[in-house]
């Protein structure tokens, strides 16, 4: 009994260090100055986990679309709303599901592949071997793939709601016969750049920092043999999809929970 | 470091894409519009009940829109709703001063919005004037209590 107590005492110290390496990261690697070659490490980081990861996002965001306005349409037909589809299929692409969805992907996509790559240089030991000749591996490996996670994701969530929305107007208006001027009409009524876009927006900035985070961190900390590097890219996506669900609630309390 | 060009164009596109994309969800889909903030002139009114009017209303006249409800507050003097409308400019000075103000139902359930009715008193409103004559909105629960006293009273 008195073991058990002491081992749970043990695993909340082992998480609060955790915790506090990860913010030590975090400020180490995301200050620094950007020199010229920075900026084109950053450049090839945003092509890795941004450009490479359109094909994925734009796909899902197309078919979520789709399936909204199939889905919405059978539902608001029986009150004769259908004029409201496009209202429904902007309002919960733009505020819940564009922002959420594309962290998930981008979580499994991106976020597992930062943390191998950065697992297997630190278990063959080019991380060390960098510190060796004076070269600051936060700045030069971790920050770059930061920021550029941080920047790549936002820019995805708007291709996502885009291509959304479009397959909702495929959907409804090609396929169901919705009328045209009322699926762009209603959806122009309802939805507020600030309140929906930019809060949608203000949401997948906050995914994308933890995202990204997550996922450097997860690489950089392991223990560096091929069982910690699987284990790490299994955490990656475990922890980072809890915090985006988790996290989406709190945000969406504060931005449409009327508390304000 | 081996640079490539299409790596580079690549990055570009993308950025560009998000940027042109958020410009989509502006203007196409929150319906956004760049007019400057000339283009319009604001006046008021006020209601005995508003129902559920809320701001960014459409306001219309003869069902076209010509502007959107910006606030509502409670006019403590009165105790009544004042309403702040936002118009186009080219019905500035256009409007007769016993212009009425209704607020109208879309449909049984729907969205509420103000509809205006022109009169024709030669003198007209000015930005800023209020509108006096006004119709509330109709709020069914006070129609069916009408209704029903009117029955028991026959």
């Amino acid at each position: 009994m008195i073991g058990r107590i002491v081992s749970f005492g043990r695993r909340g110290c082992e998480v609060l260090e955790a915790l506090g390496r990860a913010g030590q990261f975090l400020a180490q690697s995301a200050v620094g100055i950007p020199s010229r070659e920075g900026w084109y490490l950053w450049l090839r980081q945003v092509h890795f986990v941004g450009v490479l990861s359109l094909a994925i996002v734009l796909v899902s965001g197309l078919f979520i679309g789709m399936v909204l306005a199939l889905q919405g349409y059978t539902l608001l037909v029986d009150f004769g709303a259908e004029q409201a589809l496009g209202q429904m299929v902007a309002l919960s692409l733009l505020r819940e599901l564009s922002p959420v969805v594309a962290a998930l992907l981008f979580a499994g996509r991106a976020g597992s592949a930062l943390t191998a790559e950065i697992g297997l240089m630190k278990a063959t030991e080019q991380l060390t071997s960098m510190e060796m000749i004076g070269v600051d591996p936060l700045r030069r490996v971790v920050a770059p793939r930061l920021w550029a996670g941080f920047v790549a994701l936002p820019v995805l969530t708007v291709g996502f709601s885009v291509v959304g929305i479009y397959g909702g107007y495929l959907v409804g208006v090609e396929w169901l016969g919705v009328f045209e001027g009322s699926y762009w009409g209603n959806m122009q009524g309802s939805v507020d750049f600030i309140g929906d876009v930019g809060n949608g927006m203000v949401k997948s900035v906050v995914f994308a920092l933890v995202v990204t985070w997550i996922a450097v961190f997860q690489g950089y900390d392991l223990v560096p043999t091929s069982e910690g590097i699987s284990r790490a890219t299994t955490r990656t996506v475990v922890y980072s999809s809890l915090a985006v669900l988790g996290l989406d609630f709190v945000l969406t309390a504060l931005m449409f929970g009327g508390f304000s | 470091m081996k640079r490539s060009k299409t790596m580079e164009l690549g990055v570009g596109l993308f950025m560009l894409a998000g940027i042109l994309g958020l410009l989509f969800l502006g203007m196409r889909v929150s319906g956004m519009a760049f007019t400057a903030p000339g283009d319009t002139f604001r006046l008021e009114a006020n209601f005995a009940n508003i129902g559920s009017l809320k701001p960014r209303a459409r306001v219309t006249m003869a069902g076209v829109t010509v502007g959107r409800v910006i606030d509502i507050e409670l006019d403590a003097d009165w105790y009544d709703a004042r309403v702040v409308l936002e118009l186009d400019a080219e019905l500035e000075g256009r409007l007769s001063r016993d212009t009425t103000a209704s607020i109208l139902t879309a449909g049984l359930l729907g969205e509420q919005y103000i509809g205006l009715t022109v009169g024709g008193d030669p003198d007209t409103l000015a930005d800023g004037d209020t509108i006096r004559d006004t119709q509330s909105a109709m709020v069914l629960e006070e129609l069916i209590q009408q209704f029903v006293s009117n029955m028991v009273s026959d």
